[in-house]
């Protein structure tokens, strides 16, 4: 065991996050290179596709939506210590909310069918993650096990009511009856042409609502406090009166709520209507984003941008570069996963020699540790 | 320093020879010197003793010698050989063994298992369970440890489960056994019955090195003893030449201030009443059994007892942290609602303020800034907030006001409570609890691992309170602690409360009886008692 | 239903319960060592597109297999520094696999074949064939007794005979070995493992390395005996029931055997029950599909016996102070 002096505040949170990413980037460069095409242009290609014009910087955006809120739930939970990885079945499920609301109402008016929705898709989408924390609480069962489980049942439930259920006599691919115009959520083309033909919609606002929510909620309410206090110490939780099985309970509830939010983006913002799979896999994508983002709302609505612009621009991507397919984001995204989540403490041991040599009163102790027999 | 005084005092190397030699030994963690350049001689077939308060380095030693830790710098020899224990597998293999404070077992495996992991004879399990089956019936024989090869450990008791350690130990040959804190959680039959086995050890030929802090276990069965304070050694010394109170000078490094300047307690009315308490631990064994007594205002009530014997159970159930299986907790002569798990809520918002026995898994959340330890547990407060909103502010102003009031140190209350020293982070959950202006004020090992002179400010405060006309319950397990600051002392053994006592009146002696369970008129000092220990 | 038709289900229970079983003994020896693994199905899913592609390549399904192996094994290593040398969370490291595998395999078979993330079709050789049981053929004629040994038992690959014999196998190295009785202390109590000299850490990298290793035959299994090459998303989160079987089985090895032919069982059934009527009413396959997912989620709750892992399990092992 070497002695350890903690990174400075700014290290710990801005530039071994900084170094983990690089690396990952780096990773996802080297496999690049060793299918024969040239990563700097690869990288070129991204950058434009996600930002470089008004349509690719909308689906940037309309994909950063989704990212927010599922990066929201994982950090939400993760701050009372849960780790939620049943985003996907969550937002899932919450569509099944939107829709049956945004048809019941597509004929008011978005501003009606829009708030209702919301309303209906978080509380099925917190119901899905609801079911997990009660498990937890009461029963003891794990709720990543469980969440897993869900996402699984998730997928067989929406595939029995979309065939059976929601599908119109008339239709024959697997998908709900389309929204009437006036229930859809307003595409922000509508009012700025600049994003010429891309879906980004109204729900980024709901996301950026969420995020100043999230960072009220956790940092600036009583309900965050303890809800911080069960994440870092559950035995002292209890001691100050927490109800640990209660926050448990609530605090999956709104993550879940969150994850169902991509309901509203996807199934009344952009498709209209509720097809099969149309998560397709953000849930996980807000892993990485909660992870990079460091549970913060600031540090995930940056993740998420970054997220949105890498999945913009790999479908830019595999059509000037052939050579390099979409799936490549899916690799980039597991790497950011792999170095900021599980491999985070790679550099962080010389990091904090790094800096202790950099303190010049430090420097012998530092020199002791490294020259210093290593140990287990 | 007094290494001179160790090598007068135990006088040339007897015929026996030294079992191990420690020279110089150094070993830091991080900024703390655990070790600063100890020496110690063990002379074999004795038991030697290494007594310090908590905290003086004692069980770094000992695991250095195990392997488990490198030294930084320093010598070992074992038997006059000089040795580079490099992992434990290499002092079992120079013939060193330990016993640690908190057992190596494994829970679901078999007795027989446990003594063979790791000193299996082939790939194969079965010709080494059969040999050690054998080896472990003799070893019983020899020196009467007696347990069942077959029980899982999980069902047998702690003293049990100690056995199998001691014969885990002799199964790989030890010569040398080291023995961490080994009586903290035996009932004193258990110890009785420790010691015994120990004494045949020694007279067997085997070195025995006891780990402790109890001045009473040091003088009853050691033959040399070594005193360590603050990672130093400061003695060696014959234990039939040294006394319990030179002992206890060396080991805090002044006269220990027995007494607190106290006046005499003025008890008002009656404002907390606990009514046949009956809890269980986790495990779902009963721990405190149908305890009954009061506390008024202006008086401490300090709970006297060999840890293990339900004080924990006691305390956690009065303030709310676990259900109690019958009984009721009167505070202000209203029944506390205490069950769910947010029962310590009900017990805070009635008027009872917690410190509990352990801050650090506890008491505080030691990844939070110190401020926002200031607030837990009353957080909910209309003071820090309106509605359901957190006021830092507010909750920043308590802290500066706890932190000057208390003289924490340093005065930094955006400091993460983890980087506080042990008395300080103490301080921090006393000033929050007792700032709270509570009736009653429940309080599990006020000093435990805190600073001698965070120690006196500690007691000070709490006599103050008791003088404010708070109803004080004071458990802990250092019984100097509980005779200098109780106004009246209730002895708690094998989850009951086996009798009362005036700290002004009562010696050491009667109240260690009545520790371990033996009642003065009945039974003769020093024999076993016929009852089994509470323990699983 | 006449036997034909209960050996045919029973037949495609032991083909559809073979890669669970595999998968799930794999995650057993981690588990049981005190390591978490979610990222059963991303090690699955690497080892049945290098076995494909590998298989495609040279025409031998045993180097198929080899590569299968060998890559899950890699990726097993990867997650075992993430999770056992730099203790990193188990759970993520899983995670991040799975996703790996997700992106590697499809990547690299759009790059190297450019058949939209499929590897070519096996020739032959390139697959593993059914194997006859000796006397299967001779057998066949005798009643009841026949068919159920000549179409029930005989004619599998070698993949699925190899699987029962690991249950075993893992069974008596678990319970009657030395290195078993470590694996199970590492996983309950490391600390006793450590105290007693041995290595954690080497005990826990030793244990995943089995576990690579049938995640390898259990992947390849998928493209190259069941299947004939490697098609996108393949395992098709098949990892998952393992993992839900694994603690269904209680960490068992001869319980898991069993909870994987349930669940192989309600795989098949729902595959023959596509559409049919159960008197009157029509049973949704979504039900019977979801139905491995619920039970484990009832187990772990408690509401059906209790489903405790080890111990230890998830916990980065540190010496602490």
């Amino acid at each position: 065991m070497s002695a350890r002096r903690p990174l400075p505040r700014w290290a710990d949170i801005a530039l071994l996050p900084a170094i983990n990413l690089l690396m990952a980037f780096l990773v996802s460069g080297l496999v690049v290179l060793f299918v024969g095409e040239n990563p700097l242009h690869a990288i070129q290609v991204i950058i434009y596709g996600a930002f470089g014009y008004g349509d690719g910087f909308g689906y940037t955006l309309y994909y950063a939506t989704n990212f927010i809120f599922t990066g929201l739930a994982v950090a939400v939970a993760a701050h009372a210590g849960l780790f939620n990885i049943g985003g996907d079945g969550q937002a899932y499920v919450a569509g099944l909310g939107a829709i049956v609301v945004a048809l019941a109402l597509d004929q008011t008016h978005w501003l009606i069918a829009m708030p209702a929705a919301i309303i209906a898709a978080g509380a099925m989408g917190g119901f899905w993650a609801f079911v997990p924390g009660w498990l937890q609480a009461k029963r003891g069962s794990h709720v990543v096990i469980t969440t897993i489980m869900f996402n699984f049942i998730a997928a067989a439930l929406m595939v029995y009511m979309v065939n059976r259920v929601l599908k119109p006599a008339t239709t024959m691919a697997p998908e709900s009856a389309t929204i009437a115009v006036d229930g859809r959520v307003p595409q922000l083309r509508q009012f700025l042409s600049f994003f010429g033909y891309s879906p980004v919609n109204l729900s980024i606002v709901v996301a950026i609502a969420a995020l100043i929510g999230v960072y009220i909620l956790i940092w600036h309410t009583k309900f965050g406090y303890a809800m911080r206090v069960l994440g870092a110490n559950p035995t002292a939780s209890r001691y100050a009166g927490i109800s640990n099985s209660r926050m448990i309970m609530i605090t999956m509830t709104i993550s879940g709520a969150l994850a169902g939010m991509v309901a509203i983006n996807e199934v009344m913002g952009v498709q209209n209507r509720l097809v099969l799979d149309y998560v397709a896999g953000a849930g996980f994508v807000g892993i990485a984003v909660a992870l990079m983002g460091r549970n913060h709302p600031i540090g995930i609505a940056l993740a998420a941008l970054l997220f949105g612009a890498l999945y913009q621009g790999g479908q830019e991507l595999q059509f000037v570069i052939p050579g390099i397919t979409r799936e490549m984001i899916v690799v980039i995204q597991a790497l950011v996963i792999l170095f900021t989540g599980a491999m985070e403490g790679l550099f962080r041991p010389s990091l904090e020699r790094a800096f202790m040599l950099m303190g010049p009163e430090q420097k012998t102790e530092a020199i002791a540790v490294s020259t210093a027999k290593p140990e287990s | 320093m007094n290494t001179q005084r160790s090598d007068t005092t135990v006088a040339a190397a007897p015929a026996a020879g030294w079992a191990i030699e420690l020279e110089k030994i150094n070993k830091r963690f991080g900024a703390v010197h655990a070790n600063k350049d100890i020496d110690l001689r063990v002379q074999r077939g004795t038991i030697h003793g290494i007594v310090g308060e908590n905290g003086a380095g004692k069980s770094t030693l000992m695991s250095i010698l195990y392997g488990f830790y490198t030294a930084d710098s320093g010598t070992i020899r074992v038997n006059g050989q000089v040795q580079e224990i490099a992992d434990s597998r290499h002092a079992l293999a120079l013939g060193i063994g330990m016993v640690h404070q908190h057992f190596m077992l494994v829970d679901n495996f078999s007795v027989l298992e446990n003594v063979v992991l790791g000193a299996e004879d082939s790939g194969f399990l079965k010709p080494s369970l059969t040999r050690a089956r054998k080896e472990l019936n003799r070893l019983e024989q020899e020196y009467d440890l007696e347990v069942d090869p077959d029980a899982i450990i999980e069902d047998v008791s702690v003293g049990q489960q100690q056995r199998v350690e001691i014969l885990k130990a002799l199964y790989r040959g030890a010569e040398t056994l080291i023995l961490d804190e080994p009586t903290g959680v035996l009932t004193p039959k258990e110890a009785d019955d420790l010691f015994r086995v120990l004494e045949t050890l020694r007279d067997q030929g085997k070195t025995v090195i006891l780990i402790t802090h109890k001045l009473r276990e040091i003088m009853a069965i050691t033959d040399n003893v070594s005193v360590m304070r603050q990672g130093q050694m400061v003695a060696t010394v014959k234990t039939a030449e040294t006394s319990p109170e030179q002992l206890a000078e060396l080991m805090v490094g002044r006269r220990v201030l027995l007494r607190v300047d106290k006046s005499a307690a003025n008890p008002g009315k009656t404002l907390l009443e606990v009514q046949n308490l009956v809890v269980a631990d986790d495990m779902g064994i009963t721990r405190v059994k149908d305890v009954s007594f009061a506390i008024r205002a202006g008086e401490i009530v300090g709970i006297a007892g060999v840890s293990g014997n339900g004080q924990t159970e006691l305390l956690e159930s009065i303030t709310g942290m676990r259900d109690q299986k019958s009984g009721t907790v009167v505070l202000n002569g209203k029944p506390l609602a205490l069950e769910g798990d947010d029962g310590a809520a009900r017990a805070r918002k009635a008027g009872l303020a917690h410190v509990p026995e352990d801050r650090q898994r506890m008491g505080l959340v030691t990844t939070f800034a110190e401020w926002e330890n200031a607030i837990l547990g009353y957080h909910d407060k209309p003071a820090y907030g309106s509605g359901p909103f957190l006021d830092i502010a507010a909750a920043k102003k308590a802290a500066a006001d706890h932190v000057k009031l208390f003289d924490v140190r340093p005065a930094n209350i955006n400091l993460k409570s983890s980087l506080f020293s042990g008395g300080n982070q103490q301080k921090i959950v006393l000033a929050r609890e007792m700032e709270q202006d509570p009736d009653v004020l429940v309080i599990g090992q006020p000093t435990r691992g805190v600073d001698i002179g965070a120690i006196e400010f500690i007691h000070n405060e709490i006599i103050k309170m008791r003088d404010e006309g708070k109803a004080i319950l004071l458990v802990s397990v250092e019984l100097d602690e509980i005779r200098s600051l109780a106004d009246r002392i209730l002895v708690m053994f094998d989850g009951v409360i086996v009798g009362e006592a005036d700290p002004a009146t009562a010696t050491e002696g009667e109240l260690g009886l009545m520790m371990a369970g033996i009642n003065k008129e009945t039974a003769p000092r020093g024999l076993g008692i016929a009852e089994q220990g509470p323990l699983p | 239903m006449d036997l034909f038709a209960i050996l045919s289900i029973l037949d495609a229970t032991i083909r559809l319960s073979t890669p669970l079983l595999l998968a799930c003994l794999a995650g057993l020896y981690s588990e049981r060592a005190g390591i978490f693994d979610i990222g059963l199905e991303g090690k699955m899913l690497a080892a049945a597109f290098a076995a494909g592609a590998v298989a495609a390549v040279t025409g031998s399904a045993w180097l198929g297999l080899m590569a299968g192996m060998g890559v899950s094994l890699a990726t097993t290593l990867l997650q075992g520094a993430a999770s056992i040398t730099l203790k990193g969370n188990q759970l993520i490291a899983g995670v991040a696999i799975n996703m790996l595998a997700a992106g590697m395999t499809t990547f690299l078979g759009q790059t190297w074949f450019s058949q939209g993330g499929r590897t070519p079709p096996l020739g032959p050789g390139g697959r593993f064939e059914p194997i006859t049981l000796p006397f299967a053929n001779e057998l066949a004629g005798v009643p009841i007794i026949g068919p159920i040994y000549a179409e029930l038992i005989s004619g599998h690959y070698i993949l699925v005979y190899i699987g029962f014999i690991m249950v075993a196998v893992t069974a008596f190295v678990l319970y009657r070995t030395r290195f078993g009785l470590r694996l199970r202390a590492v996983g309950e109590n490391p600390k006793a493992v450590d105290t007693a000299g041995i290595s954690v850490v080497l005990q826990r990298y030793q244990a995943i390395i089995i576990t690579g290793l049938l995640c390898g035959l259990a992947g390849a299994y998928f493209s190259i005996a069941q299947g004939s090459g490697f098609g996108n998303n393949m395992t098709a989160g098949k990892g998952y029931i393992a993992l839900a079987a694994l603690i269904f089985a209680k960490w068992k090895p001869v319980p898991a055997m069993f909870t994987c032919l349930l669940f192989g069982f309600l795989d098949a059934l729902q595959i023959r029950l596509q559409g049919a009527q159960l008197g009157g009413v029509e049973i949704p396959v979504q039900a019977i599909q979801a139905l491995p997912y619920v039970l484990t989620v009832v187990l772990l709750a408690g509401f059906i016996g209790k489903a405790v892992g080890p111990k230890a399990g998830g916990v980065p092992y540190t010496k602490e102070r």
